[in-house]
């Protein structure tokens, strides 16, 4: 068989290679090749092989920080969706309200996060700070530094403060995309508000929401800047979540060889819970023959 | 099942309409009697879905009232008037089965569980939807979720009427045909009061007993697919229906004839109009072409189009065109002329139909 051999092509694939090179690759397997070598500086390296590894996944510290995430994560998602969902449903569709609307929820998306993390660590504070101020006039003892429900409820306060909206223009956005035939042939049929709800707007809303879910499930699991800027992980430990204390283990301790290894075990917990969010969620109320035949 | 009556009805989208124009709809005097098979017809933009919003309730007209077999119900919500709609798009509940998807409107009415039971597989039955009854709706073919989308109307045993917003527009061309069959049949089967709303003529003439021809917010002509072929109460009645549609040629009138440009035509008796504005509409169907002769209008031939059983003869009457339709293989004489057939001229003042007798 004549095949025809151009090897011309590969100069075509070069430049893709070379930009997924350098923006993936390259930065991944210098984090690979960190964790499993040991390292005393002067760049000389002793194979450790799996121990990093082992130490990571034996170490109480990582199982705490990890646990201190999936909670995180839980709560912010259940607030955050049916949060989102429900200011989405209140929002006018039409009329001069929308561009209002749409900028005020868009606002707190466009700050940054090291300056949300700054917002609300003044914000919080009883003497200068309305909140906290607010809340000690009230005779609550409210102190995010030193109590750790005020800590964590200042962080998950922060957050859906800072990304339902993100959750809200989705889903606004899945909304205004269902034709008005629908609505008018649910009042025909009689349904009722709810129904209306569970049967037409929540079943359009899905693909949004699965994109919603999983943002916000990623983003809310690598947390750092806002946490690390309003408590820096305390009191104690206690909002210390993975990213911090990598950053710690890596930076403020430079043991790079077990952070090398957290961090490959970190992102690959990232991409496998995403990807089982993702399968679970795409295949909810989804009939396997009726599938195919879409397909 | 009941008759509906449209009492002075009229209807703005504007809040304070003034003038004629301000109108999407202008007052419509009617009574659809009971168990009737009706077709809404006329360009996009005409009102007639204006109209078919008002009948089921989803809009309130600004004028007028509307009454289900007597009862006014101009303030009622859709879901208390009892009547079923169809639209564009067939709206089905994606996350539901054929089945469910059926039994909703019956659910939300609370209608005990045996009887619901009852009436969808009866349902399922007339709509031949058998074999996918157990099947998620989503997967459904356009047509099927159509049916699926009527079903939900048909089921509820209570329904006053059944209005159809140009339900075949998506529908797959070999479908279309299928789809209005059953229609047929379901009307003849069940006996409801259908409103068919549809800018295709083909589709307002097979399906419905009466049809309501609307243009510019106005009902031109109410009536039966042959009154709107022979005698159409506007030009554009007569422009609108048929294939081609009417010629329509500008002209004078003296007792038994009506004058174009220069040429004089017969007409059956002297017609009552006079004055200006008035047009003569012919039909191609009543034109017939002659070689030149003694009787005739000599006319110039532009073109001829071939459609298979028929063709069309376009030409020329002193600048107006005249289509005329010939059978398939006709001759077409070299230097041809015109013949009208008398009785089928109309005349027309001001786009509308000055009747013989009056």
């Amino acid at each position: 068989m004549d095949k025809p051999y151009n090897n011309k092509a590969w100069l075509l694939v070069i430049p893709v290679f070379l930009l997924v090179a350098i923006s993936a690759i390259i930065p991944i397997m210098t984090v690979v090749n960190y964790s499993v070598q040991d390292t005393f500086g002067n760049n000389q390296f002793f194979w450790a092989g799996t121990e990093w590894f082992q130490d990571v996944l034996r170490s109480d510290r990582f199982w705490n920080s990890l646990s201190r995430n999936l909670l995180f994560s839980f709560i912010v998602l259940c607030i955050e969706i049916p949060l989102g969902i429900a200011i989405a449903l209140t929002m006018p569709r039409r009329g001069i309200w929308v561009p209002v609307c749409l900028v005020l929820m868009a606002l707190p998306l466009l700050i940054p996060w090291n300056v949300v993390g700054t917002i609300w660590q003044i914000f919080g504070r009883a003497d200068i700070g309305l909140l906290g101020y607010a809340l000690d006039q009230m005779g609550i003892n409210y102190n995010y530094a030193s109590n750790i429900f005020d800590a964590w409820a200042t962080i998950i306060l922060m957050d859906v403060w800072h990304w339902t909206s993100l959750v809200v223009l989705l889903c606004y956005a899945g909304l205004v995309s269902i034709p008005e035939a629908y609505y008018q042939a649910a009042k025909i049929d009689g349904a009722s508000r709810w129904s209306v709800f569970r049967y037409i707007q929540l079943p359009k809303l899905r693909g949004v929401l699965i994109i919603a879910f999983l943002l916000r499930f990623m983003d809310s699991f690598m947390i750092y800047t806002e946490p690390f800027v309003l408590t820096g992980g305390g009191p104690g430990n206690s909002t210390t979540f993975m990213s911090i204390d990598l950053v710690k283990q890596a930076v403020g301790q430079f043991d790079l060889g077990p952070a090398a290894a957290m961090s490959l075990v970190y992102q690959l917990m990232v991409i496998t819970i995403s990807y089982i969010f993702f399968t679970v969620m795409s295949n909810v109320g989804v009939d396997k023959p009726d599938a195919r035949v879409e397909d | 099942m009941a008759s509906i009556t449209l009492d002075r009805l009229a209807h703005s989208y504007l809040p304070n309409p003034t003038s004629d124009a301000d109108f999407a709809l202008k007052e419509i005097n009617y009574n659809w009697e009971d168990g009737g098979a009706y077709a809404l017809l006329g360009p996009s933009g005409c009102g007639k879905t204006t109209l078919l919003n008002i009948i089921s309730g989803l809009l309130v007209p600004s004028k007028g009232h509307i009454k289900f077999d007597g009862k006014d119900v101009t303030h009622l919500q859709p879901e208390e008037r009892n009547i079923a709609q169809v639209f564009q798009f067939p709206v089905i509940y994606d996350t539901m089965t054929v089945r469910e998807n059926l039994a909703f409107p019956l659910i939300n009415r609370r209608v005990p569980r045996e009887t619901i039971t009852e009436r969808v597989n009866e349902m399922v039955e007339i709509l031949d939807l058998g074999d996918k009854a157990d099947r998620k709706a989503r997967g459904l073919t356009a047509d099927e979720k159509q049916k699926i989308s009527l079903g939900r109307g048909l089921v509820r045993y209570d329904v006053n009427a059944i209005l159809f917003d140009e339900p075949l527009t998506v529908i797959d061309p070999h479908m279309k045909w299928q789809l209005r069959t059953k229609l047929k049949d379901l009307h003849r089967q069940l006996g409801h009061t259908m409103i068919y709303v549809t800018h295709d003529q083909t589709e307002a003439l097979t399906f419905a007993d009466k049809v309501v021809v609307m243009y510019a917010g106005e009902v031109v002509q109410i009536g039966t697919p042959e009154e709107l072929f022979e005698e159409p109460a506007h030009t554009f009645v007569g422009y609108f229906i048929g294939s081609p549609g009417m010629n329509v040629l500008p002209c004078n009138i003296t007792g038994r004839t009506a004058t174009v440009g220069s040429t004089a035509i017969d007409l059956v008796q002297p017609s009552p109009a006079s004055g200006e504005n008035l047009e003569l509409g012919i039909r191609p169907e009543f034109v017939t072409l002659t070689a030149r002769g003694s009787e005739g209008i000599p006319v110039r031939i532009d073109a001829v189009e071939n459609i298979g059983r028929f063709q069309i003869v376009r030409t020329n009457l002193e600048g107006h065109p005249v289509n005329a339709l010939l059978q398939e293989g006709e001759e077409i004489p070299a230097d041809a002329a015109l013949r009208f057939d008398p009785a089928r001229i109309n005349i027309y003042k001001n786009s509308h139909l000055v009747r013989r007798g009056a």
